[in-house]
């Protein structure tokens, strides 16, 4: 425990600072972060089984069963009829991301309470540059899971052109970002990780099914129109149009503006909400 | 000064934790940060780290302000916290150089020192182990050796030695002692227990987020052991 230290000593008051502060050690620690996030995410391999089931059962199940009782006229992005598994899966795709977009953040409470959050925030970088790289890790897991999602629907005959497997693959990442940024956000509220099923059932189910993923607006206008304005202000029902228009390979920029002007309010609420001023890691220890 | 701590004054609401606290810690110097449970050491440490900052008062860390430099500041400064930060399901080198990238040292750079700093807590032969199957002394080893990678001017330690048997309190208490003064590393040690405090140590007492004492530790000690004098500061008589 005693050996002699193999390297020169540590160098005196003022010496130049390390790597830490050059632009290239910002890409070093984006790349360790998202690394260290698909390495965790590779031994728990099992979460991409539960990722993949969830909107498996709703699309194998619960859109069998509804086909018959919701007929969808021919909107936009869509030039015929289709069949609601078809009109679900962008919405599905979305479902993936916002839990992953949870479950990330909710690895962050368990971060800090498991105190390694100090470890990374305590690093020489800005800290929303930090929570930035956190925020890119969880995306990239939750743009993973999407695509095993349409692969697999491919596989039971539900397919999109395919030239729109690749225009999705932005739609799902500003998406992702996006739900990522409100988990973020959520997460500096949280204090405790028991709290946390709570405010996910309190943001994961109104996010949902107060969207465009399951029905469309108009659909939603026939039962309530209050409803339908819910829906429509709802930032996850953009993110779920952005994809469902660029499975078809078309841009729909209400839908990319709304989800990009949500992500900058998210965004800055969680670093509003990680800044050290107010204590982020008020607890005791 | 390489830690220079200047009227530091921090409250959670209307509780104070720390009221108008300076010292400073020169280079090559064991400051010892003795206090009782709820002093304010661990206050002291998130402000030091700044994973919380404030408006009253002042840090320095090897020259550099933590308020208007705090990435420089940082940089230059290793710490232990007192609960276990090691990401678990990652081998003691993915721990290592994980941290390494966060300091923005990377590839042959990286694995040089990280192998050199295994070597110096000798842990290299548990370089594939994952951390969950450390031992408690272990963990704390590699800890140490990650606080120490990127060269540090300064290292803060927050009880370290909590859950360690006597044998790996002794060899760590001895080890930082060892930088200290081979290597004229500043250290900053915060413990409740004086046995970890050698005569010649600089030391600091902290009481109800104030300096009780700053000095020697056998100066303050005295002609008494320093745990008596430590308990005599800190009663609730000398309170009153």
């Amino acid at each position: 425990m005693t050996r002699p230290a193999p390297t020169p000593a540590p160098s005196a008051d003022g010496a130049p600072p390390v790597a830490g502060l050059t632009a290239r050690a910002w890409g070093i620690a984006l790349s360790a972060i998202v690394r260290r996030e698909a390495y965790r995410f590779w031994q728990q391999r099992a979460r991409l089984l539960s990722a993949l089931v969830r909107p498996l059962v709703w699309l194998l199940v619960f859109a069998a069963g509804f086909r018959a009782a919701l007929g969808l006229s021919i909107i936009p992005p869509y030039q015929t009829y289709i069949t609601y598994e078809t009109y679900i899966i962008p919405g599905l795709c979305g479902m993936i991301l916002l839990f992953n977009g949870m479950q990330s953040s909710l690895s962050l409470v368990y971060d800090r309470e498991m105190g390694s959050m100090r470890l990374l925030l305590t690093a020489p970088l800005p800290r929303w540059w930090l929570l930035f790289a956190k925020l890119v890790a969880g995306t990239a897991i939750s743009v993973i899971q999407a695509y095993a999602f349409l692969a697999v629907a491919a596989a039971f005959g539900i397919t999109m052109p395919w030239y729109g497997y690749i225009f999705v693959l932005p739609a799902l990442v500003v998406t992702g970002l996006m739900l990522g940024a409100l988990g973020l956000a959520l997460s500096s509220t949280v204090k405790q990780l028991e709290n946390f099923a709570g405010v996910m059932n309190f943001v994961i189910f109104p996010c949902f099914f107060l969207s465009t993923a399951l029905y469309p607006l108009w659909r939603m206008a026939e039962s309530s129109r209050l409803l339908r304005d819910i829906c429509a202000v709802n930032p996850f029902s953009h993110g779920v149009e952005l994809i469902r228009f660029a499975l078809y390979g078309q841009m729909n920029w209400a839908a990319l503006g709304w989800t990009c002007l949500a992500f900058a309010v998210f965004g800055a609420l969680a670093v509003w909400g990680y800044d050290p001023a107010r204590g982020m890691v008020r607890r005791k220890g | 000064m390489s830690l220079a701590v200047t009227d530091l004054t921090y409250a959670f609401g209307a509780k104070t934790a720390l009221d108008h606290v300076s010292f400073s810690v020169g280079r090559g110097q064991f400051c010892a940060l003795l206090g009782p449970n709820g002093a304010g050491k661990s206050t002291l440490f998130n402000l030091l780290t700044r994973l919380y900052t404030t408006r009253g008062g002042r840090i320095e860390i090897a020259g550099h302000d933590m308020g208007r430099a705090p990435r420089q500041a940082l940089a230059r400064m290793g710490v232990v916290f007192q609960s276990q930060t090691l990401d678990l399901d990652l081998t003691v080198l993915q721990n290592l150089r994980y941290f390494a990238a966060l300091q923005g040292i990377s590839g042959a750079e990286a694995t040089r020192r990280c192998e050199a700093a295994m070597d110096r807590l000798d842990i290299a032969d548990r370089a594939k182990q994952k951390a969950r199957d450390l031992n408690g002394g272990h963990r704390r080893r590699l800890e140490l050796a990650r606080a120490l990678l990127h060269d540090p001017a300064v290292l803060l330690l927050d009880e370290p030695t909590v859950g360690l048997d006597a044998a790996a309190r002794a060899a760590l208490t001895g080890h930082v002692h060892d930088l200290a003064a081979d290597q004229g590393l500043t250290v900053l040690w915060a413990t409740h227990l004086t046995d970890e405090v050698r005569p010649e140590d600089r030391l600091v007492i902290l009481h109800q987020g104030r300096i009780l004492a700053d000095g020697i530790a056998g100066e303050i000690a005295g002609p008494r052991p320093l745990a008596q004098t430590f308990l005599s500061l800190t009663s609730p008589e000398a309170a009153a």
